[in-house]
């Protein structure tokens, strides 16, 4: 068993979403949810943090920095995409600004889906993430392959 | 012998108590904002985790050496103290412990922990002073620095005579726990940038040995405020929990001051109660000769 299971804590970002997602977000955090239970806490600071979420679709503006988020996070880190935007970029996709979903820039590890995501959904997304990170912790991860590569 | 049981019972002891009573720390106050709280091993959870994690720095060597300087002497800080040794060398050892972090923080070359470092020496500032107070009051008092033999004469007599001094440290307390609404160089609760000041570029295990350093140096000044009541231990513990649960009760009911405020409302203090205590006991003394 690996600490990073008990204490995971949080960056999130907001690429372009239309807040709905990010609401959710936060509303984790309120006293009705409260996943600070679980020892997770929203530090909105990347060298703090474990775990990614990001809601909204990678625009031409923010590409830069979800990546610099994602490069400033020690390892293990995983990325949870929040949202139909973030998963796929929903129907902004053939917006002129629009470069698609979060997996287009970087590697995402767990696709929350909804528009917005109900706040059990992304608390489900959470767990579901720590186990990756449990197995990224120990060395046993095989990502899955997708249909085009995800590098960055 | 028995010195060397006293500093390594200290070294060993404090991290579980001092890490049990933040987990305390978080629930009483997930609690007082209507939620159910982390579990209450949650702080040691955090800990183990971060040094888990990469150790990301941006100056390699500075930033590791700082840090470790920072953690080794708040622990030679406490030894001292608990091992009964003179209470000015206690806070010399503890200033120069804060002084490292702050040096680890500007070796990181970030604007956010340049802020962060400048605040941290303006809380030193607001909070040395007081300090020293207290030591001159409890020598005042007890005609010793020497904690050893402060804690085996200070009685009843001791509070009754520093009345002003203990309020003044009491203020200080919240500035040295890193409470609302003095937690401007960095924050207990989940900040960044500014608000996490110091430690905003502390990543992993950097992260975890501040984390330590922080409970030794909340010892310290629990250690401080129990010395004015060390002649009657039961009486002495209960003031000690009743201060600490006070401050969870100010960091959850203030908003952060800025730092004029933070700065002027300490030496406010420091020299309305500390001082005015000190010049009293000083003509006190006059009068009986
Ligand atoms: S998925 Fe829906 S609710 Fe969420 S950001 Fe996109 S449009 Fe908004």
């Amino acid at each position: 068993m690996s600490f990073i299971t008990k204490s995971p804590w949080i960056v999130h970002y907001d690429g372009s979403s239309c807040n709905g997602c990010d609401i959710e977000v936060l509303a984790c955090l309120t006293p009705m949810y409260d996943v600070e239970r679980f020892g997770i806490i929203n530090t909105g600071n990347p060298k703090h943090a474990d775990i990614f979420l990001i809601t909204g679709y990678v625009n031409t503006q923010n590409v830069d920095v979800i990546k610099n988020i994602y490069r400033k996070m020690p390892d293990p880190k995983v990325v949870v995409a929040i949202g139909i935007c973030a998963s796929t970029g929903n129907f902004f996709r053939e917006c002129y600004n629009a470069l698609g979903g979060v997996d287009t820039i970087i590697p995402v590890d767990v696709y929350v889906p909804g528009c917005a995501a109900r706040p059990e959904a992304i608390i489900d997304g959470v767990v579901k993430a720590l186990g990756i990170l449990d197995q990224k912790k120990n060395k046993t991860y095989v990502a899955p392959v997708k249909p085009e590569g995800v590098i960055i | 012998m028995k010195l060397l049981l006293a500093a390594l019972a200290f070294v060993i002891l404090t991290p579980v108590v001092c890490g049990l009573l933040a987990g305390f720390d978080r629930i009483i106050t997930a609690k007082m904002q209507g939620r159910y709280g982390p579990p209450l091993l949650q702080p040691f959870f955090d800990v183990l985790k971060l040094f888990e994690k990469e150790n990301l720095m941006v100056n390699q060597f500075y930033h590791s050496f700082y840090l470790i300087c920072y953690l080794v002497f708040m622990v030679a800080s406490g030894i001292l103290f608990f091992t009964g040794q003179d209470l000015l060398l206690v806070i010399f050892a503890f200033t120069l412990a804060d002084i490292f972090l702050v040096l680890a923080a500007y070796s990181t070359n970030s604007p956010f922990s340049f802020i962060g470092a400048e605040r941290e020496l303006l809380l030193m500032m607001s909070a040395e002073p007081m300090l020293l107070i207290a030591a001159v009051g409890l020598f005042m008092a007890t005609k010793s620095f020497k904690v050893g033999s402060i804690a085996s004469v200070a009685d009843l007599n001791t509070i009754l005579l520093l009345p002003g001094v203990f309020i003044g440290l009491l203020f200080i307390l919240t500035i040295k726990l890193r409470k609302s609404p003095f937690d401007l160089s960095t924050s207990h609760h989940a900040h960044q940038e500014i608000v996490k000041g110091v430690t905003t570029e502390f990543a992993g295990p950097s992260l975890a040995l501040v984390e330590i350093a922080h409970w030794y140096e909340t010892a310290i000044m629990l250690g401080i405020i129990y010395l004015f009541f060390a002649g009657n231990p039961v009486i002495a513990v209960s003031v000690v929990l009743v201060a600490y649960f006070v401050e969870i009760l100010i960091d959850n009911t203030f908003a952060r001051f800025k730092w004029e405020l933070t700065l002027k409302s300490s030496w406010a203090v420091t020299f309305i109660f500390g001082g005015l205590n000190l010049i009293v006991l000083f003509i006190i003394e006059k009068v009986k000769i």
